[in-house]
This record gives C-alpha cells, sequence and structure tokens, in this order.
C-alpha cells in the first residue's frame, strides 16, 4: 500500500468506516433477503469495497457517477443516506428512487449519481452522453462510469469508447474486473487476454490497471484518470482488478469457482488489509477502528429499522412518474 | 400561407430549434457532411457548424445513448436513427433506458430527447428496411410516438416535441418527404394526443395515421363519388392517443375502418380497435374494421410488396365488405 500524497487521519480513517459501512450494509441485506424484506435481484458487492470508496473520493462533487446493478457500494461511497438506501431495498417510498426501482436502480441526483443500469453494458452509451453534454455546456464536470468484465462483451463496449475517444469527452471508463460475468470465467468470455486495460490503446484511449483490493491505490489512479479527463484530454479507461467474494447475486450458489481462488482472494480482503495499514503507521488506534465498526453497526441497524418503519409507496404512486 | 413539403417542414423546424435554443443539437449517422439520408439536414453543418451538427459513427446505440446522457446532462439532443429499422440496435436505450429512467428514479431524471426516424414500406426494399414498428414503441410506458401525415402537422408537431420533456420517437414515412401543404407563417403547435378530423364524413369513419391518412383520403374522394360520405381521422400521435376524437366520428358514422401499414398483430391498429368496441359498441352498426400490412416479412418483388401494403383499391374493397358501402 503506497501513499503517494498526504493524506490527513481523518480522511484515511472515513476511507475505512465507508468500507465497512457498505460491508455491514450489504451483510445485513443478505439476512434481510433472507428474511424475505428484500425482494428481487439482490447483487452484494462484498470484496470490491475499496473500488467505490477510493473511486469517490477522488471526485467532486458535480462530476457524475453511473454504474451497474451492483450499485449499493457506489452509491453509499458517494454518500447516499444508508437509511434511504435500505428503504428503497425494502420498497419503501422512502428509498431513493421512492420505491420504484429495488436494488439494480439506485439514483440520487442530488449528489449527481445518475443511476444504477441494470442490462450489461447499458450504462456505457449514457455516460458518454453525460460527458457530452458536460463538454457542450463547457462544464468541468467528468463522468465516472463503472462497469464489470461482462461488459467487455457487449457491442456498447466498443460502441462508447469509439466515440467518447473521436469526441475527446471527459469520462472515466471504469472497469471492475472481478472475473466473472455472472458463472462465467473471463477467460472463457474475453477473448483479449487478462490486462484488459491494453484494449484502450485501439481506441486511443490512455489506460492504467489497478489493484482493486487497495484503497489508496484505486484513490490515486482514479485521481489521475479524471484529472486527465477534466483537462480535456478526452476518455481514459482504468481496469482495477478485485474479486467478488459472493455469488453473482443471492440466488447464486457459487458452484464454478474453485474454492483456492476464492481462498487467496479473501486473503487480500480491503478491509482487514486497510486495517492493517492503519494500525501499523499508527494512523488509527485498535480502540479507534472498534468504536467506528460500533457506529457502523449502529447506523446500518437504524437504516433497517428506518426502512422497516416506512410506508409502502400508495397506490396512486403506480402511474406517478412516467412521464414529466 | 405557402406550401412547403413535409421534408422543408421538418428543416424549418429543426433550424428554428436550432436558431433559438442553444441546448439544442443534432447527432446521427451522416446528419452533417452527407446532409441526412433524406437530405432532411442538408446544409445544417455548414450554418450550425460541427459541434451542433454531430455525424455519428454507425452505432445506433451509442448514438440514442449519448442522447440519453445528454438529455439527462441538460441538453436538447435531436437523434437521427436513419430508419426504425435500425433502431432495433437501440431498442435497449430507448426501451429499457429512454422510456424508464423518470420512473425507476422516482421521478428525479428527465430524459427529453426527441428521436426522429424514417419508418414505412413501399419502396422496395425488402424485409429489412421497410417495417412500420412505432406500434412496438407506442405500447411502451415512458416513450410518446408521434407520426405525422401533413407538412403543417410535421411542424406544428415538432415544435410541441421540443418543448416536451419526455423521450419522443418522431415518425417520418418515406414516402411522405415531397408531399407539399400549406404551412400557416404564423407560430402555431400541434399538440400531442389530438387526433384530427382531416375530412368529415357521415357514413364510414376511416382511421389512419401517416402514409395511411393520404390513401384513406383519396379512397372518400372515390366514395364521395359513389354517394358515401366517409370521414377521416388522422391520429397524429399514436401514444398519447387520442381516443375522443375517433369515438365522436364513430357516434356518427357507426361503421370504422383502420388503416395502418404494420402487421396485424399486437399494434397500434388492434389496441385502439378494442378500445373502440368498448367503448362504442352501442353505437356500431357492424364491428370495427383493420386493414394491415400482410402477416408477413415485406417482400422485394414490385407485385408482392403491392399485395403487402394497404392501398385505395384495399380500403374500398374492406369498406365494402365490411360494411356494404
Amino acid at each position: 500500500m503506497q501513499l503517494q500524497e498526504r493524506l490527513t487521519k481523518t480522511e484515511l480513517v472515513s476511507f475505512y468506516r465507508q468500507m465497512l459501512l457498505i460491508r455491514r450494509f450489504e451483510e445485513r441485506c443478505a439476512e434481510m433477503y433472507m428474511l424475505g424484506k428484500i425482494r428481487g435481484f439482490l447483487h452484494l458487492y462484498i470484496g470490491e469495497e475499496a473500488i467505490a470508496v477510493g473511486c469517490m473520493s477522488a471526485l467532486r462533487p458535480e462530476d457524475y457517477v453511473v454504474t451497474h446493478y451492483r450499485d449499493h457500494g457506489h452509491a453509499l461511497a458517494r454518500g447516499m443516506d444508508p437509511k434511504v438506501a435500505m428503504a428503497e431495498l425494502f420498497g419503501k417510498v422512502t428509498g431513493c428512487s421512492r420505491g420504484k426501482g429495488g436494488s439494480m436502480h439506485f439514483f440520487d441526483a442530488s449528489r449527481n449519481f445518475m443511476g444504477g443500469y441494470a442490462i450489461v453494458g447499458g450504462q456505457l452509451p449514457v455516460a458518454v452522453g453525460l460527458a457530452l453534454a458536460s463538454k457542450m455546456k463547457g462544464e468541468p464536470r467528468v463522468t465516472v462510469c463503472f462497469f464489470g468484465d461482462g461488459a467487455l462483451n457487449q457491442g456498447e463496449f466498443h460502441e462508447a469508447f469509439n466515440l467518447a475517444s473521436l469526441w475527446k469527452l471527459p469520462v472515466v471508463f471504469f472497469l471492475e474486473n472481478n472475473l466473472y460475468g455472472m458463472g462465467s470465467h473471463i477467460d472463457r468470455t474475453y477473448a483479449g487476454g487478462r490486462d484488459v486495460f491494453k484494449a484502450g490503446e485501439h481506441y486511443r484511449i490512455p489506460a492504467a490497471q489497478t489493484d482493486g483490493m487497495d484503497v489508496l491505490a484505486v484513490r490515486e489512479a482514479t485521481l489521475r484518470a479524471v484529472e486527465h479527463a477534466r483537462q480535456g484530454n478526452g476518455p481514459f479507461f482504468l481496469e482495477a482488478l478485485t474479486y467478488r467474494f459472493r455469488g453473482h447475486s443471492m440466488a447464486d450458489p457459487v458452484e464454478y469457482r474453485d474454492r483456492a481462488e476464492e481462498e487467496a482472494w479473501k486473503v487480500r480482503d480491503p478491509i482487514p488489509t486497510f486495517q492493517r495499514y492503519l494500525l501499523e503507521n499508527a494512523i488509527a488506534t485498535l480502540t479507534e477502528l472498534s468504536e467506528i465498526a460500533r457506529q457502523v453497526n449502529d447506523e446500518v441497524e437504524e437504516a433497517i429499522r428506518f426502512a422497516d418503519a416506512s410506508p409502502e409507496p400508495p397506490p396512486e404512486a403506480l402511474y406517478e412518474d412516467i412521464y414529466a | 400561407m405557402p406550401d412547403l413539403t413535409l421534408r422543408e417542414a421538418i428543416r424549418k423546424g429543426l433550424q428554428e430549434a436550432l436558431d433559438n435554443d442553444p441546448r439544442v443539437f443534432i447527432m446521427g449517422e451522416d446528419v452533417g457532411a452527407y446532409g441526412g439520408a433524406y437530405a432532411v439536414t442538408k446544409g445544417f453543418l455548414r450554418q450550425y457548424g460541427p459541434e451542433r451538427i454531430r455525424d455519428t459513427p454507425i452505432s445506433e446505440s451509442v448514438i440514442v445513448g449519448a442522447g440519453v446522457g445528454a438529455a439527462m446532462g441538460g441538453m436538447r439532443p435531436i437523434v437521427e436513427i436513419m430508419t426504425i429499422n435500425f433502431s432495433l440496435l437501440a431498442m435497449d436505450q430507448i426501451v429499457n433506458h429512454a422510456a424508464k429512467l423518470r420512473y425507476m428514479s422516482g421521478g428525479q431524471l428527465m430524459v427529453p430527447l426527441l428521436i426522429r426516424t424514417v419508418t414505412g414500406g413501399g419502396a422496395g426494399l425488402a424485409a429489412t428496411h421497410s417495417q412500420s414498428l412505432e406500434g412496438w414503441y407506442a405500447s411502451v410506458p415512458g416513450l410518446k410516438v408521434v407520426f405525422p401525415s401533413t407538412p403543417a402537422d410535421a411542424l406544428g408537431l415538432l415544435r410541441t416535441c421540443l418543448k416536451d420533456p419526455n423521450t419522443i420517437i418522431y415518425c417520418e414515412h418515406a414516402l411522405l418527404y415531397g408531399v407539399r401543404g400549406p404551412v400557416p407563417d404564423t407560430y402555431y403547435e400541434v399538440p400531442l394526443g389530438r387526433a384530427e378530423v382531416k375530412r368529415p364524413g357521415t357514413d364510414v369513419t376511416l382511421i389512419s395515421y401517416g402514409r395511411g391518412v393520404h390513401l384513406c383520403l383519396q379512397a372518400a374522394t372515390e366514395l364521395a363519388r359513389r354517394g358515401v360520405q366517409a370521414e377521416v381521422i388522422d391520429l397524429r400521435s399514436l401514444r398519447p392517443l387520442d381516443l375522443e376524437t375517433p369515438l365522436a366520428s364513430l357516434r356518427k358514422t357507426h361503421r370504422a375502418l383502420i388503416v395502418e401499414e404494420a402487421w396485424p398483430m399486437a399494434g397500434i391498429g388492434p389496441y385502439l380497435g378494442l378500445r373502440l368496441h368498448q367503448e362504442a359498441f352501442d353505437d356500431l352498426d357492424a364491428p370495427i374494421a383493420h386493414l394491415c400490412g400482410a402477416d408477413t416479412p415485406a417482400p422485394y418483388a414490385r407485385n408482392l410488396e403491392r399485395l403487402s401494403l394497404p392501398d385505395v383499391p384495399a380500403i374500398l374493397k374492406t369498406v365494402a365488405e365490411a360494411f356494404g358501402l
């Protein structure tokens, strides 16, 4: 773990706190799913928290974020209130999308969090358009577009990269390469090999690879990528290597994966890894981190209480917000 | 009141929008240097420059998706999809994203995107280039679909569409670009969801949109020679769909024929027919008739294509068979 910039203790500890919040939030989501409080598909981000937290810490409030269906981590790291996030999962009117979107469709326009898109690759063209709007309006915004390795094989990957590069749009294409598109390993689905970031070369998009298990590495890589785009140099392609600790969704018993592979990645769990870093560098004490864990726990429990107590959307909401 | 072609009317509407609203820009395949596949945007590139008249690669998904994103980002994009057949490549962006973002975000987002596209058959382009898919899009909540048949409506509807904060599919029939008609000099708009009686009559109602309206008007002229007064209704917009105008007509004529180029199943015609039956059953002297495209892919051969599309003789034949008129 390399620290190139001088970050305050508060900042560093907040990264820890946010990763822990996402982890705890989703562990409890899994339980709420088993209890039937959460319906539909539930795709957990557990194992990938360093990416959302590292990336969001490098963005400005005016930057746009679009992502895929595994979107809880991105939303929470972008500052969405866990109560509002949990209420959305519970299908309550107090949810971020007023109960209309669910797990795969979190939106928070007030934070320029422009949504979770549940069709693989579908968010890439939308991100290009947001970046186009920023460029045409002369705004210094950057759009960060998360996608998984499954999206590499959608035509939209090519279409979006090509157009963003042709038009030099301020977009960071952020690949969260967790090696699996649902249950299919990248080696069986993507012909371009493992160093996917090199695909950027073909589109003349500068690219880099970063360690998605290291929150500080992700932050630094994102800072460089975003700065490139913000300076008007066009898109940047960032690949973070990571691993999904759970199945694709709650319905997935993960029978297609090698246990040794799983264990090798779990050793690199971003949260204990960062905890060790904080302790070894005397940035925080174990007491302080335990206190944070307690607070995070309380915050998640409060979110569940809030979601549980919130009302369902009223019947008339069925026909609301179809048209502006 | 000058006469304009439908193409000129659309050009006028687009130019007005580009002149009056800096958020408006046009993007699509060959809309710039080439001048548009159907010459609608000819000369625009020189007039407005490449920032606002954007030639894109042949990449329908990112064209529409970039339109969705740009609209969410505060611009007023007009996207041209060269023909509605190619919109299938952008179906995900249109149906899953443009149409749904407002709903799924609980009202947080707006997608004020205008998608212009060319539709219809009759030009010998065979099965992949002759489809009338407007009814598919009209079936999607969250989208609006308009389809002008006259230059005046084309301009009036375009003005309204560009003030509407939703995603709209604006359909242009390939064979109507040269149709000429009076267009008022004074500013006017045509509201969405309001059909128009293009010719009043008392004996039978002919309901259509786009090119079908012209066929119905010709048929009505022929029917008048036989002493039958046909009322011709132009739907103009398929979603929102005006039921009141056809219903008022039905209550007068007691007979209706719906004419469209689309296939017989699962289109706007069958839906409209069902609704009219439900609402006006007691007023009907006969079941509502439906004349549509053949239930086949569009053939290339001239004779087969002619057989596959509604025409004036087919309208007259259907009116005679269904209503004895």
